[in-house]
């Protein structure tokens, strides 16, 4: 398994404004070859936002993000409402992701377990089935990267775990690097290797394992019955404002730095 | 068969040829009031056209894309709804071209360039028709992939490394070609309707993309056979029985019950 710190992409003091709203603040960071990034913060946080500036959807106001050359990042957009009157069936569907013969769809489609799908009409299939499909596309185009928005919304909690598994199985087979945001922190935890937690600006990041043990973690990211991810930046940004650092875990190597007393307020 | 029955049918059968797969993006786009919007404008470039003393069919094609072209810097401003917009620059456009044409006191038959004069197709309208369809349709050939990836999502055909700008330029550019050829068959005010009844008739048996711009263009063919029957045999006029034509085989394919629902 290829765990090599090789970065695909970097991003350098990021900061978008849209009108007057300063919805990127300063954000550095980077993604590495062979690691499951996940990015997490309240709703309007600007995790999509910032998805869409790594992929090139928008230029950010200032700041510099690197890339590797030739980078070929897998999408896997959040919801894909195709049209009713375009006919398409997965196939065809699969098809324009223009890299693939039958075969390799086949398998790539029994690899997200969804070999049953393909001769039918992309228009039938269930919030679940579409996700996997969408992400059989991704991954049809051999990805260095692959970058996911939300890739278990819609999908009930069963379906959510193993589709979880199923994108770290992936990067333990294909070794591409892998982006995600979710908003449920307790299933995607066992999967992830780094966690990046925004609310417009890095509010903390790091290894999920190394600080799952610490007891202001639990505090914060694990409170009983708060699964949704609102009520724990709630209170996240609460101890943010009294005590500054968020995570205080010595045995992390990863600092947890919070960017309080550098950035404006929360909004 | 009197000749210009044979270079109707023939022109007929070019333009629905033409108008089937591009009138098919035109229904998955959502785009039929811009087609028509831009289809308004054609009159306009007919009097320009007159005023600079250069060929009717480029300038119709100019005056299309140059409306186009406005209508997507309008439409970024945001500064009214899209459709209300459209609604703005169709009937406008309409206006100023008939304001055009009065004022420049040229001689045209209206009617014709309002509901077409498929029974006058020249040889020279044959060139025109075969020269830009043929153009179009290679166009559409090269950059199916690039444009069935904006239809499918944007974003996703941006990340996939289409540039959709310009793919979605060209594709304006395809559909004022298209008007500006169709327009002797059909019409201003009726090339919409060639656009995209085909192509919805097409919908209902359709379950790949490229069975529908085919199937569109198969309907846009018995169209205009049907439509000049129609004209033939009880003295109508062309454009319009072309349009009630595809009208019937529309109700006809969706009047046929399902078998399977895709």
């Amino acid at each position: 398994m290829k765990h090599q710190h090789e970065p695909l992409i970097k991003l350098d003091k990021v900061n978008l404004h849209f009108g007057r709203n300063h919805v990127l603040q300063d954000i550095t960071t980077e993604l590495h070859k062979g690691s499951i990034t996940t990015l997490i913060g309240p709703n309007g946080a600007g995790k999509t936002t910032l998805v869409r500036v790594i992929l090139g959807l928008i230029k950010p106001s200032s700041g510099s993000i690197w890339q590797e050359d030739d980078l070929r990042i897998g999408y896997m957009p959040q919801k894909l409402q195709i049209d009713q009157t375009f006919p398409l069936t997965v196939e065809r569907f699969l098809k324009t992701a223009q890299t693939a013969n039958t075969e390799t769809m086949l398998s790539t489609l029994a690899d997200v377990g969804a070999e049953t799908l393909f001769k039918q009409s992309i228009h039938n299939l269930s919030g679940g089935e579409m996700q996997r499909i969408l992400l059989a596309r991704a991954l049809l185009r051999n990805p260095h990267l692959l970058v996911l928005d939300e890739p278990v919304q819609g999908v009930d909690i069963n379906g959510q775990l193993e589709l979880y598994n199923l994108i770290s199985r992936i990067r333990d087979e294909r070794g591409c690097g892998v982006l995600m945001i979710s908003h449920d922190l307790h299933l995607v935890m066992a999967s992830t290797d780094h966690v990046i937690c925004i609310n417009h600006h890095v509010c903390c990041s790091g290894h999920p394992e190394h600080v799952t043990n610490d007891p202001s973690f639990t505090e914060l990211f694990g409170i009983k019955g708060s699964e949704q991810l609102a009520v724990y930046s709630h209170h996240h940004n609460h101890r943010h404002d009294e005590h500054g650092d968020v995570i205080p875990d010595p045995a992390c190597d990863h600092s947890h730095n919070c960017n309080h007393d550098q950035g404006s307020p929360h909004a | 068969m009197p000749d210009f029955l044979l270079f109707a049918l023939l022109g007929g059968l070019g333009v629905a040829t033409v108008a089937g797969p591009l009138g098919s993006f035109v229904v998955w786009r959502r785009m039929a009031y811009f087609g028509d919007t831009l289809a308004h404008s054609a009159l306009l470039g007919i009097a320009i056209g007159f005023l600079l003393d250069i060929n009717l069919n480029l300038a119709v094609i100019f005056c299309c894309v140059g409306l186009a072209l406005v209508l997507v810097t309008l439409q970024r401003q945001r500064m009214v709804a899209t459709d209300t917009l459209l609604g703005i620059m169709a009937h406008s456009a309409l206006s100023l071209g008939l304001v055009a044409v009065a004022l420049l006191e040229i001689r045209v038959d209206l009617m014709s360039y309002l509901f077409g004069d498929l029974l006058a197709v020249s040889q020279l309208d044959l060139f025109w028709i075969y020269g830009g369809g043929v153009g179009v349709l290679v166009l559409l050939k090269l950059l199916w992939q690039p444009l069935l990836a904006i239809t499918i999502n944007e974003e996703l055909a941006h990340v996939e490394g289409v540039n959709v700008p310009i793919t979605r330029l060209i594709l304006m550019l395809l559909i004022a070609i298209v008007i500006a050829i169709a327009m002797k068959i059909v019409g201003l005010l009726l090339i919409t309707s060639l656009l995209i009844i085909p192509a919805a008739s097409a919908r209902k048996f359709a379950s790949t993309p490229e069975q529908m711009a085919i199937g569109a263009a198969i309907v846009g063919c018995l169209s205009v056979m049907g439509g000049l029957a129609l004209s033939w045999h009880f003295d109508t006029p062309a454009g319009p029985s072309v349009v009630v034509a595809a009208l019937g085989i529309f109700i006809t394919l969706y009047a046929l019950p399902t078998k399977q629902q895709q």
